[in-house]
């Protein structure tokens, strides 16, 4: 599998629009989950979710789903390439981590 | 009551200012056609505003699919002009930002100097047209005039667009290499 040595650094965006889509939902639905994950930290801007679902769609790391509550909005949700990629983004985060913590000991605030 | 104003924008981040100073004031904008803004009153700072270059025109079926899109999400469509569209969103839910990467920033504003740089080439091009008239033998003033307000034009697109985006890209690509 040579695409996943390839694979570089998920953006913020992308890694929880993923793990959004654990869960099939919509645009909106999306962004709101991320607002919450993320402790109101992260406000997803919906032209950049419109790109990133695209680019996904194209990826094939996200799939539309059908039979959702609300049928007039699209919900997606993610797919098993979706999954190997946010499998091996935690493993690099963890990695990240485990440096990271090693290096300043202590000193994180 | 409707308020209509007549103003010109060729900065859209200076538009949006304009316009999220007028929804401070109490007026709300609700339709754009060229240069002519109507507003209609509302609570003070009930909106946010923004203004986004689409790269298909507000018409066609992708960018409909893309406005469906934001009115899911809890964003009004509130008019076009051409590939530009107007969009707002009510302050109570927060902030409003269509882009919060820097990836997707930098895009939105390649596609606007890609439009003002087609603009100022026109310009330049009809000032190579009347530059050569005026060398053959039978020009004729209005070549000169011409010329003369296709370079100014040409100029002024460049420095007063062209080249402020072009440094806004530079400071954000160089943002990007050591944040996302």
């Amino acid at each position: 599998m040579s695409e996943s040595t390839e694979r570089g650094a998920l953006t913020e965006a992308v890694y929880y629009i993923l793990l959004s889509l654990f869960t099939p939902l919509h645009g909106y639905g999306i962004m709101q989950n991320i607002r919450e994950l993320s402790g109101g930290r992260v406000a997803l801007g919906a032209g950049t979710l419109y790109g990133a679902i695209n680019t996904m769609l194209e990826k094939g790391w996200i799939k539309p789903v059908t039979g959702g509550l609300d049928a007039r909005k699209k919900e997606y949700g993610i797919t098993d390439e979706g999954k190997r990629a946010v499998y091996a983004e935690i493993a690099r985060l963890e990695e990240l981590i485990k440096n990271g913590k090693e290096i300043v000991k202590g000193d994180v605030k | 009551m409707k308020h209509i104003v007549w103003k010109a924008y060729w900065d859209f981040e200076k538009e949006e200012k304009f316009l999220n100073e007028m929804s401070a004031k109490g007026l709300a904008l609700t339709d754009y056609s060229w240069c002519r803004y109507v507003f209609e009153e509302a609570p003070r700072g009930e909106y946010i505003y923004r203004i986004e270059l689409l790269e298909n025109s507000a018409k066609h079926p992708e960018s409909q699919n893309y406005i469906r899109f934001m009115e899911e999400t809890g964003v009004d469509f509130v008019a076009s002009f051409i590939c530009w569209v107007f969009f707002r969103k009510k302050a109570a839910d927060g902030e409003f930002n269509i882009y919060s990467d820097t990836e997707s920033r930098i895009k939105h504003y390649k596609r606007i100097r890609t439009l003002f740089s087609g603009a100022a080439g026109v310009n330049l091009a009809a000032f190579a047209v009347n530059l050569t008239a005026v060398l053959s033998p039978d020009s004729s003033l209005a070549n000169l005039f011409g010329g003369f307000l296709s370079l100014t034009i040409f100029a002024l697109i460049l420095f007063t667009l062209v080249l402020p985006l072009t440094k806004k890209i530079k400071a954000l690509h160089k943002q990007k290499e050591i944040t996302e």
